[in-house]
């Protein structure tokens, strides 16, 4: 059975945008209505509007009495439906009572956000709130379909008007990546099938774009958490000296091997084994849920966090947080509640109110005393125990919690962690050797993903390693022309012409070789922050300091990329363009690399490029755009 | 897939493990619903995996019409045994015995609403503050609407206009005395993601879910199992065909459909193609009202 992947999706709107009918499309079109369903909804429509309405689709997604009563739609309804390439799962949220309660329910989950504008109409209040809060949210890919275009004359220039408005909001928020449709969701036109009406639009029907946007780097690779839900410990005389924490993966990879802390206590160990029903692991990585079992027994229970030595979250009492509140008690200032943080609760204060945002005009008002039903807020909180988290930008699991009333015990706000990154002592002291002790980074007012969206681009490094002549630099060429002449920004940083100044005081000593990648790292990760695709060709034959450069990248949630040009020494030396080879035989070259110096071959290269290889070019750009480095058509 | 990534069953499963160590870990009396059929068949596979190898952090239990198919029955003690758990019946009997409920005559009498009281006596008797079941979105509109962690106040009502906002993977299970929730960890299933699972996961399941030969009668369009619970109507005369079931319930409301799936398969491929909904095909009990479920619902039904 092939396996399929899963795109959890929220739609916003209200039914007069053709909501309802849009998914009613999809389900429709892609065969997910039963029949039975469909006879209960067509009886139901002539119940409601006569023989002559044709069916409702509303009808179908209305779940409650009250709701095909009053003809509304009161909460989440989810829906699913399958193609061969995915599985779908639709968070349907109601675009105008209780707006953002039941956004942010269905948003908080989502892979993407559709939302839905009648052409006619263009742009309105609520289009921008459901654009706001997708982006508050941090829901990673939006598509806005403009609907109704038979209404507009299937206008290229009435859409154009619209992407370009939406596109100024679009600009205030942080949205990576965004698309437009056009679409009639009555007639199907772009939903599933190509339109014929408008030959003027080049991309893909909405149905084609929800199966192959790319959503495996959405989440976070890098920094790995494991908050602890449970200790397994059966006991008995089978198990005695069975213990494991267990809990789901909410970032980053463990591997069998690797030293862990527990947080916040800060005791060491290293993961023995990853057990799971099924068998033993050998790495975990999100969304899995797993038991590491250690290799010491320390100190650790539910609500710690389990993570790297030099990879370690914030860990502080007092929290700055973009709060969406959810409750008809209002938050005031010195509020007392429960806070539930991945898998601790605690409790929390209230200990500023910072501004209220207005959701129309993104306007801040710092005149607030409190936080209203359905308002959206910053406010400082101060915990009874440390938390330990991420910023809600980096990972929305550990960056996320909710505020429970301990009365009442509703949910009465969702919230997004935005405290200021402070780099712990420990994690400066081991990073110090490579740092300047005392000074710290300026992040600037135009963060990374503001510049690449402004700029159209989106950076990364590709590093190619293998032997000396081994085909390095005219692959790392022949993609810089490529993605060039594409109209990407890409720039080779070339080992050999590097030594011409950056690196020109390094010898070939394996430590000088660590210095000369540790300065390319540097400035490829500068590149690549700046927008830029840095192409790397650099020997760089030990795989510790590859895995520096990695972890150099990483770190900063620069996409990383080890492409391995594999070519059999024999070849290479056949080549031999420079002559190095025949130089290093005769002895009068020292420290040749494949000669006298060893190469450490990558393990866990994204890409191998074998001599054999027909296309490596294509195969190295197909690479790229399965990432989402360079978008594809 | 490509490295570190899940397929929809992979992302599916970790989720409701997840979901179930949180409720183990957040509730001092939980208890885990099994009825032998399908969906809570998947459930106890993903309490293996939650939990082995220590033992479940909750006991089983089964609220026994006395009207079920006696080879499920067969099926739930057997794997009870083998998972060397403990299960509590709660039985519908004995609530009719005791005069907590009054049994239904006639024809078309049924036990189904009889087992909402027996539930929430059972769950008192126990003090049982949170239930695992295996409700999913998919089977009924209202369904569709209900969260994960389901609030229900002291009489065991679920209020669908005021539920809990649900973010993340945060659940929040706080509850006053007398209170309960009621988690569905496979709420995204689908009915088949569940048949895909337990093919992929070599399940065991009860043999009436296959393709057999059975005596049956026709009422308002579905097959019914004729037994000593099914009384017939004038006109309605019993005949033999083959069958299975797609849905596990009181043998007096569940139907069955003509079928020749005599493996998991064979019946992974005919759930695929079928155009008609599970519930629909199979449950009386639905048929009711526009708002059957919600109904129910409402009084404390799962």
């Amino acid at each position: 059975m092939a396996a399929t992947e899963l795109l959890r999706f929220a739609t916003a709107g209200s039914v007069d945008d053709g909501k309802s009918t849009l998914i009613g499309r999809l389900l429709y079109d892609t065969k997910s209505i039963m029949q039975d369903q469909l006879e209960q909804v067509g009886e139901a429509s002539v119940r409601r509007h006569g023989q002559d309405g044709g069916i409702d689709l509303s009808l179908l997604t209305d779940g409650l009495r009250a709701e095909r009563e009053q003809g509304i739609t009161i909460d989440v309804a989810y829906r699913y439906f399958a193609t061969p390439h995915r599985r779908f799962i639709i968070a349907d949220t109601p675009g105008h009572v209780d707006y953002t309660r039941n956004m942010v329910t269905g948003a908080s989950t989502a892979d993407l956000a559709v939302v839905l504008i009648d052409a006619r109409n263009g742009i309105t209040e609520q289009s921008r709130r459901h654009a706001f809060i997708s982006s508050l949210l941090r829901i990673p890919h939006m598509v806005v379909c403009v609907n109704k275009m038979d209404l507009v004359d299937w206008s290229e220039q009435r859409f154009a008007e619209i992407v370009e408005e939406f596109s100024d909001f679009a600009a205030k928020l942080e949205i990576v990546d965004i698309t437009f449709i056009p679409i009639c969701a009555l007639s199907g036109d772009n939903v599933v099938e190509r339109s014929t009406q408008m030959a003027w639009y080049d991309g893909a029907p909405l149905l084609y774009h929800l199966e192959n946007v790319h959503i495996a780097s959405d989440r976070n690779l890098i920094d790995p958490r494991l908050p602890v839900q449970w200790v397994i410990r059966p006991g008995g005389d089978e198990h005695h000296d069975y213990r494991a924490v267990a809990g789901q993966v909410a970032g980053g990879v463990f591997q069998v091997g690797d030293q862990i802390v527990a947080l916040p206590s800060g005791a060491r160990s290293s993961i023995e084994a990853i057990d799971s029903f099924d068998g033993p692991l050998t790495e975990a990585f999100p969304p899995l849920s797993v038991a590491l079992r250690l290799s010491s027994e320390i100190d650790v229970s539910r609500g710690d966090l389990i993570c790297r030595p030099r990879n370690q979250p914030q860990v502080s009492r007092d929290i700055d947080a973009i709060v969406c509140w959810l409750d008809q008690r209002a938050a005031e200032q010195s509020g007392r509640y429960l806070i539930k943080h991945t898998t601790r609760t605690a409790t929390a204060v209230i200990s500023s109110l910072d501004y209220k945002i207005d959701v129309d005009t993104l306007h801040r008002d710092v005149n607030v005393t409190s936080l209203e039903l359905n308002d959206i807020g910053r406010l400082r909180l101060r915990t009874s125990v440390p938390l330990a988290f991420d910023l809600y930008n980096r990972n929305r699991l550990t960056g996320s919690f909710i505020l429970i009333d301990e009365v009442s015990n509703n949910t009465v706000a969702a919230g997004m962690i935005i405290g200021e990154a402070k780099v712990g002592a420990e994690q400066a002291a081991e990073l110090s050797a490579q740092r300047t002790v005392g000074v710290s980074w300026d992040s600037g007012e135009i963060t990374r993903e503001r510049r690449w969206r402004a700029l159209g681009t989106r950076g990364a490094t590709i590093w190619f390693t293998g032997l000396p002549a081994s085909g390095k630099s005219s692959l790392a060429a022949a993609t810089e022309q490529s993605l060039v002449k594409g109209g990407r920004s890409a720039y080779r940083l070339d080992g050999d012409n590097l030594r011409h100044g950056l690196t020109g005081d390094l010898g070939f000593s394996p430590k000088d070789r660590a210095e000369n990648v540790r300065r390319t790292a540097s400035v490829a990760a500068l590149l690549a922050d700046a927008g830029v695709i840095a192409l790397v060709s650099l020997v760089s034959p030990y795989a510790a300091d590859r895995a520096a450069a990695r972890e150099l990248h990483e770190q900063q949630g620069i996409e990383f990329i080890e492409v391995f040009v594999d070519t059999p020494l024999e070849i290479c030396e056949q080549r031999d363009p420079k002559g190095l080879y025949a130089r290093a035989r005769s002895g009068e070259l020292k420290e040749m690399t494949g000669i006298d110096a060893p190469y450490e071959p990558p393990e866990q290269a994204e890409l191998v490029i074998r001599h054999s290889d027909e296309e490596p070019l294509e195969r190295v750009l197909e690479l790229l755009r399965s990432r989402g480095v360079v978008t594809s058509g | 897939m490509g490295d570190y990534e899940l397929s929809n069953l992979g992302v599916l499963e970790s989720d409701a493990i997840q979901i179930m160590r949180e409720v183990a870990a957040e509730f001092e009396r939980p208890v885990l619903l099994f009825s032998g059929g399908k969906d809570s068949i998947v459930l106890l596979r993903i309490a293996e995996k939650a939990f082995r190898p220590g033992r479940f952090p909750f006991p089983l239990m089964h609220v026994d019409t006395g009207h079920n198919f006696p080879e499920v029955i067969e099926f739930r003690d057997r794997r009870v045994a083998e998972l060397g758990e403990k299960l509590i019946v709660a039985s519908v009997q004995e609530s009719i015995d005791s005069g907590r409920v009054a049994e239904q005559s006639g024809p078309r009498a049924s036990r189904n609403q009889l087992q909402t009281t027996t539930l929430l006596d059972a769950i008192a008797e126990h003090s049982f503050e949170a239930a695992l079941g295996g409700a999913r979105r998919d089977e009924e509109r209202s369904r569709a609407k209900e969260r994960i962690f389901s609030f229900r106040n002291d009489s065991g009502g679920w209020d669908p206009k005021n539920q809990r906002p649900e973010l993340w993977n945060l659940y929040n299970g706080r509850i006053n005395q007398g209170e309960q929730v009621r988690v569905f960890p496979i709420s995204n299933w689908t009915e088949l993601d569940i048949w895909q699972y337990i093919a992929e996961e070599q399940l065991e399941i009860p043999s009436i879910y296959f393709a057999h030969e059975r005596e049956l009668f026709e009422r308002d369009g579905m097959l019914y199992a004729t037994s000593e619970v099914s009384e017939l109507l004038p006109g309605e005369t019993p005949f033999t065909d083959s069958v299975r079931y797609r849905t596990v319930g009181d043998m007096s409301c569940t139907g069955a459909v003509r079928s020749s799936a005599s493996t998991l398969e064979q019946v992974v491929k005919e759930i695929a193609a079928t155009r008609i909904t599970e519930r629909g095909e199979t449950r009386a009990d639905d048929r009711a009202s526009e708002a059957a479920m919600e109904d129910r619902k409402k009084e404390g039904y799962f």
